[in-house]
């Protein structure tokens, strides 16, 4: 065991060397130039000194966003209106809505959008429920730390993670043998002697991922939303208090509308993310079985089937949902800005 | 019964509503609930439970882990490493992606810190005409979904930004390496990294920094020296959200990154082993664990920074 281990982890870490190397490499030389482009464009002085820290500071930012973002943008539209199939195809022409109409006509791509839009409702308002609940209770609680961290966790493990660790979760095995799967085992111990094998259930198994979804967006949820209950004026509670509002009355009367706008800040982020759901579905059954959504189906036409055209318009349709969630967000903001 | 009450038709005493320190403790003693506590413990308990299966189902041997429910080790504990062990050492193992996945990381972290806090800066600071356009603009990119940026960018790596046939911008020659996905990265998270570094950076004390501009200081040293060392807590707070958001990643890795094994990061490598079902199982809690073990190390000791992080700018005070 070791004589053979030895040479693979040999190179295994001549190669980690060689690759952390590199990476100081870069980041040195990033660093290095910056420095060296601030040393240099601090000694102008006069008239241009401030326009020209202005394009240093903001420069960069603009430049990757419009080649990483915006022009992308405009790219994917153009493609949504031609009919490309492989990438690096030629000979494409323009189609007009064509894509478009099949994605809303195509039996597959329909279920897809319904079945996105079921997430986008049920995870969202599962995931503030849940959240708003946690705020509001550990609120009252001494060392919320804990119970604050212990909800927060599945914040920072990345979807893959999740997928695996609730693949423990939903696991099927043949019910003669013992179940590995958490699930199954609790409702064997409940009476059902023959649970079914959950993932490849529809449509049950879309619910189960949504699970995992919320299991992960609940805990942004309740940090936001606690923080907002802190920052509600102690004053305001002393004295609704003395008005007899307790417990239940408290929340529904005072400190649920006065942090109403947080909650729409946190229920519209949630929705974001939902939309841009990929890795869960695309782990756990890659869509199969009645679980494709948007995100993953795009994916799929742009990589997998080559329809590189039918996945770009399914991408702006995507944009477009996503679209006012975010014009909402900064409306928030805008409006929060001027009572500043 | 009390004789101070005092008769229901009058108007109840006025008393000084309480302020401070004495206020909280008011608030705080007349809610805590011992039904609050146990229903948050319980909701705490449910939402750690998946996770404690994958660590104890890493510790059992392959066979147990692959029979029998992760709960029965606490009825027949049997303790073994050899999953940790073959996932580390064999087949390429973890230990390549690990690396991988840092050498992804952290300049993925660094470069979008660096390029997020200027922008921020000269949002904040070096008003013009059309910054507040900018900023907002540039929050509003947020909209654009990952998807939609795959397959232009994998072009633009390969021969530069075209928008109806005219070159914008030329490729920047990194085609094929690491720097590939470090400059996606920083694409996608500038929108929320220049918003949350902004809404900081603004509301540092103007005092200071008029009077490094009185003092003759150029925007860019006032940046360099002040504003920088300054916004050490968002850059933290923000630092963190990026660097688990890098590492967590799969699409950009899987579409940016090198097709061989060995330039996998953890979470395609991760996923490779979710896909081979029927092959590797037994290796999936090791493994699992093995992804999310970081990403909980950092998060466990910068808790504090990271929920700073997440209320910039969303809550007043």
């Amino acid at each position: 065991m070791t004589t053979d281990a030895f040479p693979i982890l040999a190179s295994t870490l001549s190669q980690s060397i060689s690759k952390l190397l590199g990476v100081l490499e870069a980041v040195g030389g990033f660093l290095a130039i910056l420095l060296i482009v601030f040393f240099v464009a601090g000694k102008v002085t006069g008239r241009f000194e401030r326009p020209l820290a202005v394009v240093i500071c903001l420069g960069p930012a603009l430049l990757l966003v419009t080649v990483g973002l915006v022009v992308p943008a405009i790219k994917t539209f153009q493609l949504s209106l031609m009919n490309q199939q492989f990438l690096g195809q030629i000979g494409t022409k323009y189609v007009g809505l064509t894509n478009y109409k099949f994605a809303l006509s195509d039996p597959y791509t329909q279920q897809t959008l319904l079945r996105t839009l079921a997430w986008l409702i049920v995870v969202p308002a599962s995931a503030v429920f849940v959240g708003l609940l946690a705020a509001l209770l550990v609120d009252k609680m001494k060392f919320s730390a804990i119970p604050k961290t212990m909800i927060f966790l599945p914040t920072a493990i990345s979807f893959v993670g999740a997928a695996v660790i609730w693949s423990y979760v939903y696991n099927y095995v043949d019910p003669s043998l013992p179940q590995t799967g958490l699930l199954s085992e609790i409702v064997t111990k409940l009476g059902w002697s023959n649970p079914p094998n959950w993932l490849i259930t529809v449509p049950l198994n879309t619910f189960l991922e949504m699970i995992i979804m919320i299991w992960i967006q609940a805990g942004f949820a309740m940090v936001v939303l606690g923080a907002a209950l802190k920052a509600i004026p102690d004053e305001v509670i002393e004295s609704a208090r003395i008005d007899g509002a307790t417990g239940v009355t408290l929340f529904r009367t005072v400190q649920i509308p006065m942090i109403r706008n947080t909650i729409v800040v946190v229920t519209t982020t949630v929705m974001i993310a939902t939309l841009k759901v990929f890795d869960i579905v695309f782990t756990i059954n890659n869509g199969n079985f009645s679980t494709d959504v948007l995100a993953r189906q795009m994916y799929a036409d742009m990589f997998v089937t080559s329809q590189v055209s039918r996945g770009s318009a399914l991408a702006v349709l995507l944009f477009l949902c996503v679209l006012p969630l975010v014009f909402y967000n900064i409306r928030q903001l805008r409006r929060e800005r001027e009572t500043r | 019964m009390t004789t101070s009450t005092p008769p229901v038709l009058e108007p109840p005493v006025e008393r000084a509503p309480l302020k401070g320190p004495p206020a909280v403790k008011a608030v705080r003693s007349a809610f805590s609930s011992p039904i609050a506590t146990v229903v948050v413990m319980a909701i705490a308990v449910l939402w750690t439970i998946p996770t404690l299966g994958l660590f104890v189902n890493s510790f059992r041997s392959k066979e147990d882990a692959a029979t029998t429910g992760w709960w029965e080790f606490f009825v027949h504990p049997s303790f073994s490493l050899s999953g940790y062990h073959q996932v580390l050492f064999d087949n390429g193992g973890m230990v390549l992606p690990l690396v991988n996945s840092l050498a992804i990381t952290i300049p993925g972290t660094i470069i979008p810190i660096f390029i997020a806090s200027m922008a921020g800066y000269a949002l904040a600071w070096m008003r013009f005409k059309g910054s507040d356009f900018l900023f907002f603009f540039l929050f509003a990119l947020q909209v654009v979904p990952l998807q939609m940026a795959l397959v232009p960018l994998q072009q633009y790596y390969v021969h530069g930004a075209h928008l109806f046939g005219i070159l914008i911008l030329p490729d920047p020659g990194v085609n094929g390496t690491l720097a590939q996905i470090w400059l996606t990265h920083t694409m996608f998270s500038l929108p929320l990294a220049v918003f949350l570094l902004h809404n900081f950076i603004a509301q540092l004390p103007g005092s200071l920094i008029e009077a490094a501009r009185v003092d003759g200081a150029s925007h860019l040293r006032i940046f360099q020296v002040i504003v920088l060392p300054l916004s050490l807590p968002a850059i933290a707070s923000f630092g963190i959200f990026q660097f688990l958001w890098v590492w967590n990643d799969l699409l950009v890795a899987k579409t940016f990154g090198s097709l061989d094994p060995s330039g996998q990061p953890i979470t395609a490598r991760m996923q490779s082993l979710v896909g081979n079902f029927g092959a590797h199982q037994e290796l999936l809690a090791p493994a699992g664990f093995i992804t999310i073990v970081v990403p909980l190390i950092v998060f466990l000791s910068m808790q504090r920074f990271f929920v700073r992080g997440l209320l910039a700018g969303s809550v007043k005070g």
